[in-house]
């Protein structure tokens, strides 16, 4: 058995008098998808948050393992280590796609950047890597010159991926990523992440408030209501079999189309 | 109101104390840029106030000052800051590259090269070379602290897919021994291998922004560049029209409204030198 | 055959004989004195003197002459001749409380202790403009008589300490007894700046710059539900520590205007409901300026109170980083310097891609 990528112990994480998080505690392997669901107010926004090192919880830990092996405690890590992984190992995708992207800059602009920020000095090369991104994300290659402010909704958030994916990470998070997009788009903006997910051998922490997204995507599933997990398990079996009545009541309420 | 007497080169002797020891930090490490508590000066920031407390604090009364302003020493703002010192200070100025010991510079750098002791002082308007891609203090300070230069780069490649070029024509920016990225001020890109080096002291001061940065004597400074597309020096099409040179950055001067022009160099010493000299050669 | 261009020294000397002959004027107009700035362009004297940062009513006066009347050109002249003024040490805190006043008003309170006093001000005149100060032999206004004036001024408590006593205010804590004070003309702002630097910098603030952000923050831009709690005007003390008595005396009184602005109430990590609090002070009666400085000091405690940023008066570095106005005119006006070596390098890329654009499209044909 692998050895557990990040270990989540007893996180909490407090605003004023709400409890975001209470007491949460998970584990995610390598190339291991994981959703966390949750209506809004869930606080899943803030598990992903304080996993990723964006916030630091008031109590408990988040424990990384680095690509050398070593295991780390994200808020021991200084900040040029934490941003040095989050250029490297780890992605993150929002769910407004003008958050993760430089929307004035051209497609290989953005998915160059990281190779750019990694030592990389040949413009040819750079160009070349990043228009094989634009195809593998199904973007048109005569949009690499055109800065996201003139793409679509869609295709910010495929460059979006594309520019996380660039460097190969290990651990990817991903907030609401088809929140926002016709049902349309949507559905190939999910063939497009679970067909990336499955090459590239991908862990995914994916927060949303969709049940269908999860089940795509994810092998296992966090329900959260109140700041706390409810349920937790397989995916395919809690959204099949719910042993909880939050979680039964949150299946039987999508709608069946 | 009586006039008062003011302190040699006009600052007192604890502020020119203080901006010595930014000074001093800046050469230990070299380009970065030290935050000073740049006074007000009796000319204007964005008007050379930098440059002026730099010079102000290294000046003894046996140096030799010259004052440039786009290579000329007779334009208006180097006429006026060469005045100041010789009000304030009463030493001795000249136009003469090679016999000055400080040489206080606005966009240029002379074509006289230079040598060891002297000293170049050049005027900032912005220090930050990350400032137009990254307008908060707070994050290009991290920036720099963690070598996080990846931004500056994709502004190089976004010019070349946009332009074929890099289209940054003055204040390149470089590395500064193998470390931090510096803005050399709004030096045209011909002049930046200058840089490279130099026998001379470089001291750069920005009064408005507050910074004072530094190139010690043979330091090595890299301009920017992808390995396929590397740094050129601009090249002229014409020689100075008064004394012929050829490698020298020259101004374009309009002579007619029927769209005549001609080119001269626009580092004056330089030309009158070079002018003598063939004077010289005729009259022989 | 060109020459190239010289004589930038005599053209330097000719602007300044241009300037000093314009700056007299028309030599049958009587020349003005600073005496007559002071006393009758008194308002214009407070702005020079709160943006300069020296309280010399004489200096403010003589700037302004000097400067032609260009407010910000006089702000400048005194800076620098602030600069060079030795320093003997730093004053303690000036108690406003004790303030002797000639004007107090409270928009919180229909009254209170002290009275709502009107004194010398704008503010119910109607803008008529009076043509008879047109000619200088109109008869000189009587001066009002001193109980109306000055007032036999009763106790006068800061409308702040009232509200705190039933501690619905949040308190400012005075700092630690010998607690370094920031000085921004000594030390280089850093952000996030500490309050104290960040008030300095406001009250020598372009009052025009912080006009229009308190301004914006009325109209949604970062809305803080402020109320003038208090404004006062009048004269306080100034006290200087002398080592060698042992004890502070007082080296003179100055004209200050305080405003104290009472804001959008908060609770915040299990305290009590409070309400928030904006200051603002500037030299002389400048109450537009005491103002807006109270506005933009609340506005740019948002983090603080982890209120969203809708507005630039919000943004610490935005504000703080332009509210200069010497800085500001310096480096806006120094775009009239030479810049022709770097406009000849831009004019030669864009030829240069001109050139490379007409060869594509040659060779495309």
């Amino acid at each position: 058995m692998s050895a557990a990528l990040l270990v989540a112990g007893g996180i909490c994480k407090r605003y004023g008098a709400i409890q975001a998080c209470r007491d949460i505690s998970f584990e995610i392997e390598e190339g291991e998808a994981l959703a966390i669901v949750g209506e809004s107010g869930s606080g899943k926004t803030t598990l992903l948050n304080l996993i990723a090192g964006l916030t630091a919880p008031d109590a408990g830990e988040v424990r990384y393992r680095l690509r050398d092996g070593a295991v780390r405690d994200l808020s021991s890590l200084s900040e040029a280590e934490r941003r040095a992984l989050m250029r490297t190992d780890w992605g993150f995708v929002h769910q407004d796609a003008a958050r993760g992207l430089r929307m004035n800059v051209s497609a290989g602009g953005n998915i160059g950047e990281r190779l750019m920020a990694l030592g990389d000095r040949h413009y040819g090369r750079i160009r070349a890597a990043a228009a094989r991104w634009l195809e593998r994300v199904e973007i048109p290659a005569d949009r690499l010159d055109d800065a996201p402010w003139t793409y679509s909704g869609g295709m910010r958030q495929r460059l979006q991926i594309a520019r996380n994916l660039v460097t190969s990470p290990r651990l990817v998070f991903m907030d609401e990523p088809t929140g926002g997009l016709d049902v349309s788009v949507q559905a190939r903006l999910l063939d497009l992440i679970r067909g990336l997910i499955a090459e590239m051998g991908l862990a995914v922490v994916l927060v949303t408030h969709d049940l269908a997204v999860a089940r795509l995507l994810s092998n296992r599933i966090l329900v959260m209501k109140g700041g706390e997990v409810i349920e937790s398990g397989l995916t395919d079996r809690v959204l099949d079999d719910p042993q909880t009545p939050y979680a039964q009541l949150l299946v039987s309420s999508v709608l069946a189309v | 109101m009586t006039t008062r007497a003011y302190n040699f080169a006009y600052l007192d002797e604890q502020t020119k104390r203080m901006i010595r020891r930014a000074i001093l930090k800046a050469i230990a490490i070299p380009g970065y840029q030290v935050p000073f508590a740049s006074r007000e000066m009796p000319m204007p920031y964005g008007w050379g106030t930098g440059g002026v407390q730099v010079t102000a604090s290294i000046l003894g009364p046996d140096d030799v000052l010259k004052v440039i302003d786009q290579g000329a020493d007779d334009t208006t703002n180097a006429v006026s800051i060469r005045a100041f010192f010789v009000r304030t200070a009463g030493v001795r100025t000249t136009t003469d590259t090679s016999e000055a010991t400080i040489i206080q510079t606005r966009h240029r750098v002379p074509e006289t090269p230079l040598s060891e002791g002297q000293i170049l002082v050049y005027q900032v308007p912005i220090p930050e070379p990350l400032r137009y891609l990254e307008p908060r203090e707070t994050e290009t300070r991290t920036m720099h602290a963690l070598g996080e230069y990846g931004v500056m780069h994709v502004k190089l490649y976004e010019d070349i897919s946009r332009h074929g070029h890099i289209a940054t024509t003055y204040a390149y920016p470089a590395r500064v021994a193998g470390r931090y990225i510096m803005d050399p001020s709004p030096i045209p890109k011909f002049d930046n291998p200058k840089l490279d080096d130099c026998p001379a002291l470089q001291l750069f001061g920005a009064g408005r922004e507050k910074r004072i940065y530094a190139i010690p004597p043979h330091t090595r400074v890299v301009p920017l560049d992808f390995e396929d597309h590397p740094f050129e020096r601009t090249k002229f099409d014409s020689a100075c029209a008064l004394c012929g040179a050829t490698d020298s950055y020259l101004d374009e001067v309009v002579t007619d409204d029927a769209g005549g022009r001609l080119f001269v160099c626009s580092d004056t010493d330089y030309c009158e030198k070079r002018q003598a000299a063939k004077r010289k050669d005729a009259a022989e | 055959m060109y020459v190239a261009v010289k004589g930038g020294e005599r053209a330097i000397r000719n602007a300044h004989a241009l300037l000093a002959d314009r700056r007299r004027g028309n030599r049958d107009t009587p020349e003005v004195t600073t005496a007559q700035i002071d006393e009758q362009l008194a308002l214009a004297v407070d702005r020079v003197m709160s943006e300069g940062s020296l309280y010399d009513r004489g200096i403010a006066a003589l700037a302004i002459k000097q400067a032609r009347g260009d407010l910000i050109e006089a702000i400048f002249l005194v800076r620098a001749y602030r600069t060079t003024l030795p320093r003997f040490g730093f004053a303690e805190p000036i108690d406003t409380a004790a303030m002797t006043l000639s004007r107090r008003v409270s928009a919180t309170y229909k009254d209170l202790p002290g009275g709502q006093v009107l004194g010398p001000t704008f503010d119910y005149s109607h803008r008529l403009i009076d043509f008879g100060l047109e000619t200088e032999d109109a008869p000189a206004p009587t001066a009002p008589t001193a109980t109306a004036a000055s007032g036999a001024q009763g106790p006068s408590p800061r409308v702040t300490d009232l509200i705190a006593r039933d501690d619905l205010i949040e308190r400012e804590l005075a700092p630690k007894p010998g607690a370094p004070v920031s000085d921004i003309t000594r030390d280089a702002l850093a952000f996030p700046a500490a309050r104290d630097a960040r008030l300095q910098n406001l009250a020598r603030a372009d009052e025009g710059f912080l006009l229009g952000l308190a301004y914006s923050t009325q109209r949604g831009y970062g809305r803080t539900h402020p109320f003038v709690g208090e404004i006062r005007f009048g004269e306080a003390a100034v006290e200087m520590f002398i080592d060698d008595l042992g004890f502070a005396v007082s080296i003179g009184d100055i004209a200050l205007t305080e405003c104290q602005m009472v804001n959008q109430f908060t609770d915040g990590d299990g305290r009590p409901a409070r309400f928030t609090r904006g200051y603002g002070l500037a030299f002389g009666q400048s109450e537009r300026k005491a103002m807006s400085m109270a506005l933009v000091d609340r506005a740019l405690r948002a983090d603080e109170f982890g209120e969203e940023h809708k507005g630039p008066a919000q943004d610490e570095e935005f504000v703080l980083s332009h509210s200069d106005n010497v800085q500001a005119t310096g480096f806006v006006e120094h775009l009239k310097l030479p810049h022709y070596v770097d406009f000849q390098a831009e004019l030669a890329l864009l030829r240069q891609l001109r050139r490379d654009g007409g060869a594509v499209a040659e060779a495309a044909e």
